[in-house]
């Protein structure tokens, strides 16, 4: 029965999509509209351009109420460029929670576009939006089309052949729904990653509170370095950050990777909990041969830096979205672990 | 793919239907698209169905829906491959309650096979797992992986050639795994810092361990115990340990029947044992040396009750082992203890004890002798151990 009806609801979807084509086609350009309220907090829109995120989708141009946004130290997705914007609802304002994640109220999201290609050769893939809704946070995977004109619901995820800024031509993966919570899970369900206050500029957070869409910037905010600006940074500080933001969201209590009693966070002051001197669990193949998580002054003889230095599925970490080697995280990680005291 | 993806949207706009419904998904170009979004669209108590023939998968599935049955056409009838696997760090990742995977194969996963995590109350009926080259330090580490779960039941499944544990219980309670097969894996089946495991009716064999029950530090649970191993088919466990270095299997001798290292109230008892020629029983404290100081690395209240010791170790992958075997008369007794912690066995019961004095301080204080312990005091308290019973009723069918 359910069967006859979807079939129905799927010819019905269609014939109004071809009425949206026609409708879109007729509308005057450059008319701004808001976010569409509604595709933020119910349904699964199946454009990206449903949300009304975007002035100029093609372009990135953000619409009323969306904000750029970067992290001091970002998440590597195989050289992406990433433009990241939160939307908060009309007259919606985030709360600081000391150096964690600024709490969005219910309506507002994330959303942040994956992209390769420099100047007129830039090419989008993805959109993944993160929707603050009354039931919590929905993650969702929108790929953009050939023609760069428009981004669909991908909810089983996809495959994209490109090239990397590196020049490996590689298979870009474009994570399915469920995916996005292996990253985005915390006891059991789903979360922001990224805006912590201890990864956002002082600047940034400045402007949003004089704007009246953050309530303060906390004294624990800007912490972690500028990834550009590494150098200026301390070796442990540089390199702890970068196993915070590409590591912690799965190696902490909670989360995907709990399991593995490593806990990447930037808090944590454990040792071995950060893995020096921590023997593997469930590592399997992904040891390399080696005994322990880190080894200091030893990065050629630790876990960690092994699988970084992966790619091949079973032994690479992070085990999604990451199909070539970050060489500039893993120097970083290779020069801490030397650093330490053996 | 468009026209999938707005049916697949369509379906999900309806989806306030309250009826189960079945989603059939068949072999072909897009099997990967088709099963991931039937995995993504299934609504509690939905069953996806498998038809028979061999998919070919490009990347891990998962599933994070509640009270859903996955059921193929036979363990060898349904077989997802993913021998040319490209991302994931596991065949299919299960994060749901209550759910059941049934009648069908995965073949080849470049990591694990199947991991459920968090995901209580799950059944694995009739699974089976191959690494088709057979063991190799490469394949994946386990084959069948539940962790952090309350009500774990594998029943029926085989398991062959994973570089870790063929199937591996970890940080869970209340957990059953019988009537599987477990063959030319580094361990055959392995329960690890879990409580109330019944692992009965199995047969292990050509593993380089059958058996392993452990319970290891610094991990977000610990305290193992409550298990009992029994009447298990334990044989030929003589394959040379090919677990990739660093991994605590890597140190599992090759010919090891039962292994309890660490653990609280272990009973063995009604196995047969044959053919696992460093030793068919062992009992031993964690090896290593170890900072956290919530763990208990003793082996306690370990009962070794009636078992079928055909023979013992007849070539023990031990060092010193020419000198022991001439000491025991050409074979070593079929219990083997380190002497730390606290073991009893049935009257009758041949061993011999390392009489090791001091955990974590390998062989170097090993004074061999025969096995000297008492008889169990008391009957073994069983309750609450295995799987929770309402398990069971979803075998049917």
């Amino acid at each position: 029965m359910r069967a006859g009806t979807a079939l129905l609801a799927a010819a019905s979807l269609a014939l109004a999509a071809s009425v949206a084509a026609r409708a879109e086609f007729l509308q005057p350009s450059g008319v701004a509209e808001p976010v569409d309220d509604h595709a933020v907090l119910e349904g699964m829109p199946r454009l990206l351009s449903d949300f009304g995120f975007f002035e100029n989708a093609p372009e990135q141009e953000p619409a009323r109420g969306v904000t750029p946004y970067r992290l001091n130290t970002p998440l590597y997705s195989d050289g992406a460029e990433k433009l990241r914007f939160v939307y908060l609802s009309k007259g919606a304002s985030m709360t600081a929670q000391g150096e964690g994640l600024l709490d969005i109220p219910v309506g507002g999201a994330l959303i942040k576009t994956f992209a390769f290609g420099e100047g007129a050769d830039r090419r989008l893939i993805e959109t993944r939006v993160l929707l603050h809704r009354a039931e919590g946070w929905l993650a969702l995977p929108y790929l953009w089309n050939a023609e760069q004109t428009e981004a669909r619901l991908a909810i089983a995820g996809a495959r994209v052949d490109l090239t990397t800024p590196k020049g490996e031509a590689i298979s870009y993966r474009v994570p399915n729904k469920n995916q996005c919570k292996e990253c985005h899970g915390l006891d059991g369900a789903v979360t922001p990653i990224g805006p912590k206050a201890r990864n956002l500029a002082h600047d940034w957070l400045g402007e949003m509170v004089a704007a009246g869409r953050l309530d303060s910037v906390p004294a624990e905010a800007d912490q972690l370095p500028v990834w550009e600006q590494r150098d200026s940074a301390t070796l442990a500080n540089a390199a702890r950050a970068y196993l915070d933001v590409n590591c912690a969201h799965c190696h902490r209590p909670g989360a995907t990777a709990s399991n593995s009693g490593l806990d990447l966070r930037w808090e944590q002051k454990s040792p071995e909990a950060l893995g020096i001197g921590k023997r593997p669990v469930a590592a399997g193949r992904g040891a390399g041969g080696h005994l322990f998580d880190i080894v200091p002054g030893a990065p050629d003889a630790s876990i960690l830096t092994y699988r970084m230095a992966s790619s091949e599925p079973g032994v690479a970490m992070p085990e999604l979205g990451k199909a070539t080697v970050d060489d500039d995280g893993l120097d970083i990680v290779r020069r801490w672990i030397a650093e330490m005291a053996p | 793919m468009i026209a999938r993806l707005s049916i697949a949207a369509a379906l999900l706009a309806t989806a306030a239907s309250a009826l189960a419904a079945t989603h059939n998904v068949a072999p072909g170009d897009d099997a990967q698209q088709a099963l991931q979004e039937a995995l993504i669209l299934a609504e509690p108590g939905d069953e996806i169905v498998l038809a028979a023939g061999r998919y070919t998968l490009t990347d891990g599935l998962s599933l994070d829906v509640d009270n859903v049955t996955v059921r193929g056409a036979g363990m060898d009838g349904t077989v997802l491959d993913f021998t040319s696997q490209q991302g994931s760090g596991e065949g299919m990742l299960v994060t749901s309650d209550n759910v059941t995977l049934r009648d069908f194969a995965l073949e080849n996963p470049k990591g694990d096979g199947i991991k459920s995590k968090g995901a209580d109350n799950i059944v694995y009926y009739r699974i089976r797992v191959t690494w088709t080259r057979g063991p190799h330090p490469e394949n994946g580490a386990y084959g069948i992986y539940p962790v952090e779960s309350t009500g774990v039941l594998v029943d029926g499944a085989k398991v062959t050639g994973a570089s870790d544990a063929g199937i591996y219980v970890g940080q869970s309670n209340g957990i059953t795994v019988r009537n599987s097969i477990a063959e030319a894996n580094v361990a055959g089946i392995e329960i690890e810092n879990s409580r109330n495991a019944l692992v009965e009716h199995n047969v292990a064999t050509r593993n380089t361990g059958g058996i392993l029950v452990f319970d290891l530090p610094a991990l977000p649970v610990m305290g193992g115990g409550n298990v009992i191993v029994a009447n298990n088919l334990v044989v030929a466990n003589d394959t040379p340990n090919f677990a990739p270095p660093g991994n605590i299997v890597a140190g599992v001798r090759r010919g090891t029947g039962i292994l309890v290292m660490a653990n609280d109230k272990v009973l063995i008892e009604n196995n047969i044992l044959s053919k696992n020629p460093t030793a068919p029983v062992m009992v031993i404290a964690y090896t290593q040396s170890f900072e956290d100081e919530r763990y208990n690395p003793l082996p306690r209240d370990v009962v070794v009750g009636e078992n079928l010791y055909d023979g013992g170790g007849y070539d023990p992958q031990l060092e010193g082992a020419e000198m022991l075997l001439g000491a025991f008369g050409g074979e070593l007794p079929p219990v083997l203890w380190d002497g730390l912690g606290s073991l009893a066995a049935v009257e009758g019961t041949s061993g011999w004890s390392l009489n090791l004095s001091e955990q974590g301080k390998g062989l170097d204080g090993a004074q061999p002798g025969p096995l000297t312990v008492s008889a169990p005091s008391s009957e073994f308290d069983r309750s609450g151990i295995g799987a929770p019973a309402e398990l069971d009723a979803r075998l049917g069918g």
